[in-house]
């Protein structure tokens, strides 16, 4: 290795840049809420036309990966120098998604939550919720904003088969499922049309991107 | 009217790609694309086509093409027999189809995936800027099956053609270089030398999401999960197996099993045309 190139992880006071291959890095952030305001550091650079061009900014759990960079070595020294400012109260309104709280895992769920099944809705719904990042599947966003204390473990079997519009909790985080997919995530509801979640009729087909913020909407009661 | 192309027989699979889809990863779309993009390139270039046209991608026991015009093509990638109604025809080079004939793309002598390209390229409609087939997200056209009918795109003139086409023959043993990180540090220093010096093989279960690979296990230091993150074309990340997946153009856009290094992208067109069983060598530099 020629020590010249970019080979180690460049620490820096608020985040750490590692190497990833000839044209990305990979930005590790110490918490969920840092990388959120890295990232949206990133999409005002690049808004604001003083990041050099990058083909892919993937947000992770912990970690921005900037994907497709000319220079990589360079834009690390200059990330590692970056001072992010902490991230602002979230501005505009809240994409809405309906869900019925009727999933098969339900009562599982509650229990783990020490609290009645027909009290699942309304304290799923009282988060705000907000898109850390996607993956999985296209439009496949996991939500953050659930307490600690409401983090569940995912199935011990996974399911062969999870329906489109099923809500759905791991760890730290809510989903919904944009389209039929295997699945080890506990189902606690529906949303009744998953259409726009990905609709490749759109310009921007994912209703659920990085940083989108999101409230869930209890409809019709409780089954 | 659009000339088209009806499948005749699809093969094993055979997908639709092109130059692929990266800049969507943010919304878990993999980039997608032809796997062994310089074989794509030039027989695109043999044609005069542009270089965004999209062409055939063949595994292992190629297809068969029936055109309703009589059209040009390539053959090309990994090498197999080429026939038009049954008569030999030229592999590696343009090749006419008249109106009604079955070209013939035959099971590969040396490599994994021919590619054919018709001159104009094929035209099924562009979803997210490209034509391809993904296979983890089931974007772009599915993979072909018999009967299927294909648009084709208005042909450009006719091209100057180079002498001989350079296409490479597939690696008796796939050297692969690899550039440590992001996630080094979680394997033992001796799964680095055991990487950079014992022989892998390619595995059977190789696709176009992974190559995957047989051969001895790293270790690791640190257990337990790694939090998601963004994963890059070539990167070589290690299940709770040990066994390194080279990750190809269909890769997931996130994942949670440590990058112990990534593979140049200039490289992963041989890891394309390497069949089971090949030899592997992984290089750190």
């Amino acid at each position: 290795m020629t020590p010249s190139r970019f080979a180690q992880a460049i620490q820096s006071p608020s985040a750490q840049v590692r190497p990833a291959g000839r044209h990305a890095l990979l930005v590790e952030l110490p918490d969920a809420e840092r990388t959120a305001a890295f990232h949206a550091e990133l999409l005002r650079r690049r808004a604001a036309g003083t990041l050099p061009p990058v083909e892919d900014i993937v947000p992770g759990a912990r970690t921005v990966l900037l994907d497709g960079v000319a220079r990589p070595e360079e834009l690390a020294r200059r990330i590692a120098g970056w001072d992010v400012p902490p991230r602002t109260a979230d501005e505009g309104a809240a994409v809405e998604i309906p869900v019925r709280y009727d999933g098969p895992d339900l009562a599982r769920v509650a229990a783990l939550w020490g609290v009645r099944a027909e009290e699942v809705a309304a304290r799923h719904s009282s988060y705000p919720y907000r898109v850390a990042f996607c993956g999985f599947a296209p439009g496949f966003g996991y939500l953050t904003g659930l307490p600690p204390e409401l983090h569940v473990p995912r199935r011990d079997t996974p399911r062969t088969r999870v329906p489109a519009g099923a809500l759905a909790l791991a760890g730290p985080y809510s989903a919904v499922y944009p389209r039929a997919t295997p699945g080890g995530w506990q189902l606690i509801g529906t949303m009744p049309d998953p259409t726009p979640l990905w609709d490749l009729g759109k310009e921007e087909p994912a209703l659920l991107t990085p940083g989108t913020r999101v409230r869930f909407v209890a409809e019709g009661g409780t089954p | 009217m659009t000339a088209k192309l009806t499948v005749v027989r699809s093969g094993a699979l055979t997908t639709v790609q092109d130059r692929g889809r990266p800049g969507h990863a943010h919304l878990g779309v993999p980039r997608s694309g032809a796997l062994d993009a310089p074989a794509m390139a030039l027989a695109n270039r043999l044609l005069g086509n542009p270089p965004d046209a999209a062409v055939l991608e063949t595994t292992l026991t190629g297809c068969a093409l029936r055109p309703d015009r009589t059209v040009t093509v390539v053959v090309g990638g990994a090498s197999c027999p080429v026939t038009v109604d049954g008569r030999p025809a030229a592999w590696g080079g343009p090749v006419r189809v008249p109106a009604g004939a079955v070209l013939g793309v035959g099971g590969v002598t040396a490599g994994v995936r021919s590619y054919v390209a018709v001159a104009g390229g094929i035209a099924v409609e562009p979803v997210l800027g490209s034509r391809s087939t993904d296979l983890l997200s089931g974007l772009g056209p599915a993979p072909l099956r018999d009967g299927d009918v294909l648009p084709l795109g208005p042909p450009a003139p006719r091209p100057a053609l180079p002498a001989a086409a350079p296409w490479p023959a597939p690696p008796a043993e796939l050297t692969l270089p690899l550039r440590p990180g992001p996630r080094t540090e979680w394997f033992t220093p001796a799964a680095l030398r055991t990487l950079a010096s014992a022989t892998y093989r390619v595995s059977q279960h190789s696709n176009r999401i992974g190559l995957r690979t047989e051969g001895p296990s790293l270790e690791r230091v640190r257990t337990g999960e790694l939090p998601s993150e963004g994963m890059v074309l070539g990167a070589v990340q290690v299940p709770p197996d040990g066994r390194p997946v080279v990750f190809l153009h269909d890769h997931p856009t996130t994942g949670g099993y440590p990058v112990i290094g990534v593979v140049p992208e200039p490289a992963l067109a041989a890891a394309a045309q390497a069949a089971a069983g090949t030899p592997i060598r992984f290089t750190l530099g």
